[in-house]
């Protein structure tokens, strides 16, 4: 099915079963913690040995000797992979470290050896007789100091309109400012796990990938062999974040300590592993320079950011969101790279509008404080009619005003007072916060394959993954809505590389993609059973579980009584829609902070989001989708940093000890509110992603709080007590 | 980890003979911190005496009209004890800002005293470190030290004592039981049971090789109002950047204890004379020779604020002066 122009009337619009609030077809399964994870699949490969990674104690030189003959001689020993008996090593086309070290370290933590042994106990006592001397080598640590060597990333080129500087010098009000933000960690709860295991020339892996093509096309070009030999098995994901979007430093050492030990081999990174061993989001520093009328319209708006990696890592590209937000004639966006000896930075749930919009989003509020204008006002009267960026195309939806309407409506908005420090509540200082949301609406190529068997239930098949999204349950719902079923008659089965398939679950696109292919495949379906029975598919209805036609109703299992049929397709975008459409998903945050006015701490009181992004294909998973984005854009907030040792090149809190994510008792009631709207420019679904517009946004939204109730504007995050607390009120 | 043997001991001098004779052993109780230092080698013990069958797990009064806490009472069980809420109401807010519902089922009393820092250089076996092994240097000065200690800190180790239940033991006054291998008893009071790092930070505190903690004195009650004020970037579940301990009388004098900053409990009696005239005037006497880093530069002032959080909780006129 190509999908080139905007879907009509559809089967979904009738919004039998999509669009209601079903709880997840997976839930019970997993509080009863019979979810088959990776690690825990025993079933797959029972004599599984175990791998424990040894990692690089330097974040940038050589090993100069590597010393196993010990390791290798202790209980349950079977192999020690090291660069030395690895064979030559490919590299895969999203992360660009590789797995195992050797000669060369290019950050801590990467795998010098990985130590197989019969008992993981015996396999991480090994693991730590493994002798390694080092040359250290000097390297670049810290972003600040290599900020003016600074490249523009060919990925994210820069974007001009107009006459900025002119607009900036000549408008009446204006701010430049330079935010930063820290590098971060996704930090899932489930640890990168992997069971690989060997059948002559074919590799099967049952692990944790978020997009199981990817991996495949990674862990193929990695061990240099045909991708066709390579089988990926992920069907319950426990977070991903972007941490797991391809085969990572796990999958690639279980492959080859299983072609070693010549036996199935199960590897888990340890949680002190993650965060130097595989990848962060990056820290940036942005420098925004807004220039406004009298009346808050935007002259002229100038987004700059800078972000580090290795040579060839890719770049946070945190001015992504600047040229279709805001309206303004006068624009100019750069987005550098600068390069860093650190861990690789990657993708994390986002990647340009999290941080991107953490920056932005102050710089308007300080706006508002300049022009004495309410900071939702000011974002409203900068609204724009066409993509500011191009000053052409119409914006298939945006609901930005409704957003920040509603939201200042359900949060009680017009209480706040705009001069800061105003409002107590015993040892607090009270502060309200909003701040816009958007994030990208895209969509890739998508498959699945929908078999009716002849009991009459209808099983689904794509390599789509659910990473605790819900899209276990929002595809059946989709195929149920598509054959006329109730949704017990549906059967998903996902993650896996043998079924067709999908873009996977990033950059917010999963949901609307993969349920689009599940749409096309049940298209097919439907015109299967038509034929099996002798309708004019055209003339066929699909309802109660009967196949309708004239005045006959037949069961929908009669089609299938002569063998299962199968509808197989994929949904292909074209790329006309997003030229002739600005495609973004619009919101607003709104939050509530109290700041204890004697030791600084910020706790939050309330938050709400109310979010536009098509139709709603589940509001129950979308909900949960949003709390848990407010939750991660809190940790942004308030307290997310990974600490880097600028003399060393690693990041030191390298646990969840010391890098703190919010808990239970940092959240406070949290609101969500969706928008009623159908996109009909996106997919057949109308549907659009929620997963990362609920971040983005949120952790400004509670840093223009934070200084409503303070007075003091911070502009470097997290906010930690100890950025304002020299200036809060003095303690009487 | 290394492989280790283990035993059950019987009696607390048997407990106590078996770790001073066997080169390598160690006491274990709850385990909750002693088995993740050994799952990274930071702790490599030969030998476990399991002492979680000495019958120290009673909270029992005392002729002097306190109470007497056994080494083996948890956590949970201490805080949640009817008298030690009523009495020594500082203690039980120590405990449960600390940790989580599950590690304070586990976790011992003593255990909790005795845990080791949590220093990320400590913790991390790449990184040269005083305490883990002595002589190979400090990485945390000059490195990451928001978390570290600001006063009594040596150029061998900017570490801390990472627990809350210690500072509130230390401004009641209490006093730690133990025992020796030949049998021996002696009382060590909490301010000289941790000691400063100095130029050996590996010891943590003044017990001997096998001399074994079997409990804890409270004093009778003191009265007055009892807050533990932790400040911490999130609500739960996080070390103190810093926590105030404190008791204080309806005439406005009081005691005073800090954790979060050094490597014990950190009290000055002296300072606590000052109550009276606000929280600066305590703070700049308790934290008199402070030597922070750039990175934990504000706990110092952060002690002031806390402190003045907690008297003007206390209802007292005069938080700073």
């Amino acid at each position: 099915m190509n999908f080139d122009a905007p879907a009509g009337p559809n089967l979904i619009d009738r919004m039998q079963v999509v669009g209601k609030p079903y709880d997840r077809i997976d839930g019970p399964l997993k509080t009863t913690g019979t979810a088959p994870y990776a690690y825990e699949r025993h079933d797959v490969a029972p004599n599984a040995a175990y791998g424990h990674v040894v990692g690089a104690a330097i974040a940038k030189g050589r090993i100069v000797r590597i010393d196993t003959a010990e390791a290798a001689t202790a209980p349950g020993v079977i192999a020690i992979v090291t660069a030395a008996n690895a064979g030559v090593l490919g590299k895969g086309d999203f992360i660009d470290a590789p797995a195992l070290a050797g000669p060369v370290v290019t950050h801590y933590h990467q795998a010098v050896a990985l130590v197989v042994a019969d008992t993981f106990e015996q396999a991480r006592a090994a693991g730590a007789m493994v002798q390694v001397d080092y040359a250290r080598a000097a390297g670049r640590f810290d972003l600040a100091s290599e900020k003016s060597s600074a490249t523009l990333a060919p990925t994210s080129p820069p974007t001009m309109r107009g006459d900025f500087a002119g607009a900036f010098a000549a408008a009446p009000v204006k701010i430049d400012r330079i935010y930063t933000t820290p590098d971060q960690s996704h930090m899932m709860m489930e640890p990168h796990a992997t069971i690989a295991e060997w059948a002559g020339d074919r590799l099967t892996v049952w692990t944790s990938v978020q997009t199981i093509d990817w991996g495949r096309r990674d862990l193929a070009k990695i061990l240099g062999m045909p991708k066709d030999r390579v089988r990926i098995s992920s069907p319950y994901i426990g977070g991903g974040f972007g941490g797991k979007a391809t085969a990572m430093a796990d999958v690639v050492l279980a492959a080859l300590g299983a072609r070693a030990a010549k036996r199935p081999v199960k590897v888990a990174l340890a949680r002190p592993m993650m965060v130097n061993g595989t990848v962060h989001r990056a820290a940036t520093i942005q420098r925004l320079r807004i220039g406004v009328a009298n009346d808050g319209r935007i002259l002229a708006i100038g987004h700059e950011t800078v972000s580090g990696n290795l040579p060839d890592g890719m770049v946070e590209p945190c001015t992504i969101q600047t040229p279709s937000l805001y309206a303004g004639e006068n624009r100019m966006t750069e987005t550098r790279l600068a390069v860093l000896d650190l861990p690789e930075a990657s993708s994390m749930r986002a990647p340009g509008e999290a941080p991107g919009m953490m920056a932005l989003e102050i710089a308007m509020d300080e706006l508002a404080e300049a022009l004495a204008m309410d900071p939702v006002e000011l974002r409203v009267r900068n609204d724009a009619k066409v993509h500011p960026g191009d000053g052409k195309r119409p914006f298939s939806t945006r609901a930005l005003v409704p957003a920040l309407r509603t939201g200042a409506e359900r949060f009680g908005w017009s209480a706040r007072i705009p001069k800061p420090a105003q409002v107590r509540d015993g040892r607090w200082l009270v502060g309200m916060g909003v701040a816009s949301a958007i994030r990208g609406a895209r969509t890739r190529t998508s498959g699945a394959r929908a078999r009716l068997e002849t009991s009459g239930r209808v099983v689904i098949e794509t390599d789509m993954t659910d990473i605790g999204t819900g899209s276990y349950t929002i595809i059946a719902q989709t195929a149920a809505e598509m054959m006329g079923l109730p949704l017990d008659r549906i059967d998903v089965r996902l993650g896996e590389s043998d079924y067709p398939v999908t873009v996977g679950s990033v950059g917010q696109r999963g949901a609307t993609s993969a349920t689009s292919g599940v749409y096309a495949a049940c298209v097919k379906l439907r015109e299967a059973v038509a034929q099996r029975l002798g309708l004019n598919a055209a003339d066929v209805g699909f309802d109660g579980g009967r196949v309708v036609s004239g005045g006959r109703r037949i069961p929908l299992a009669d089609a299938a009584s002569g063998g299962p049929l199968v509808g197989e397709d994929e949904v292909e975008f074209g790329e006309e829609l997003g030229k002739a459409y600005a495609q973004e998903a619009f919101g607003a945050h709104f939050v509530e902070v109290g700041v204890d006015r004697f030791t600084g701490e910020v706790r939050l009181r309330r938050m709400l989001a109310v979010c536009a992004a098509g139709r709603i294909l589940n509001p129950k998973t979308a909900r949960s989708q949003v709390i848990g984005a407010m939750t991660m854009g809190a940790g942004a907030a308030l307290m997310e940093e990974l600490a880097i040792d600028k003399r060393f090149g690693f990041f030191v809190n390298h646990d969840l000890a010391s890098y703190e994510v919010p808990v239970h008792a940092d959240m406070p009631h949290m609101d969500v509110v969706f928008l009623d709207e159908t996109d009909a420019t996106i997919s057949p679904m109308k549907a659009k992603g929620v997963g990362e517009l609920g971040l983005s946004g949120v952790a400004p939204a509670i840093a223009n709080a934070v200084y409503n109730a303070t007075g003091v504007r911070v502009r470097d995050y997290p906010m930690t007590l100890e950025k304002h607390l020299a200036k809060l009120p003095r303690i009487v | 980890m290394k492989p280790f043997t283990y035993e059950r001991a019987k009696t607390p001098a048997e407990a106590a003979a078996i770790v001073a004779g066997r080169p390598g052993a160690k006491f274990i109780a709850g385990g909750t911190n002693l088995l993740d230092l050994m799952k990274l080698e930071i702790e490599t013990p030969t030998h476990l005496v399991d002492v979680q069958d000495l019958k120290l797990d009673r909270i029992e009064a005392t002729r002097e009209g306190g109470l007497r806490i056994g080494a083996n009472v948890t956590n949970t069980a201490l805080a949640s004890d009817d008298r030690v809420r009523r009495d020594y109401a500082v203690l039980t807010k120590a405990i449960v800002a600390g940790a989580s519902g599950q590690l304070r089922n586990k976790a011992s009393t003593a255990g909790n005293i005795l845990q080791r820092t949590r220093c990320p250089y400590f913790y991390d076996p790449n990184q040269p470190c005083n305490k883990r092994k002595p002589g190979s240097g400090c990485a945390a000065i000059g490195g990451y030290s928001r978390q570290l200690a600001v006063i009594g800190s040596s150029d061998a180790c900017i570490a801390t004592f990472p627990g809350d239940m210690a500072v509130a033991l230390r401004v009641l006054d209490a006093t730690v039981e133990t025992v020796n291998p030949q049998g021996g008893t002696r009382s060590i009071s909490m301010a000289d049971f941790h000691r400063l790092p100095g130029n050996t930070p590996q010891f943590d505190n003044t017990l001997q090789r096998g001399e074994l903690l079997t409990s804890v004195t409270l004093p009778k009650p003191i009265g007055g109002q009892h807050f533990y004020n932790k400040v911490r970037d999130r609500a739960s579940y996080a070390y103190a950047l810093v926590s105030v301990a404190a008791v204080i009388q309806p005439d406005g004098t009081g005691r005073v204890a800090v954790g979060g900053v050094a490597h014990k409990p950190w009290r000055v009696e002296a300072a606590e004379a000052a109550m009276p005239q606000g929280s600066r005037a305590v703070a700049t006497r308790l934290m008199a020779g402070a030597k922070p880093t750039a990175d934990n530069a504000f706990k110092v002032p952060l002690v002031e604020r806390t402190l003045g959080a907690v008297m003007h909780d206390a209802g007292m006129k005069r938080t700073a002066a």
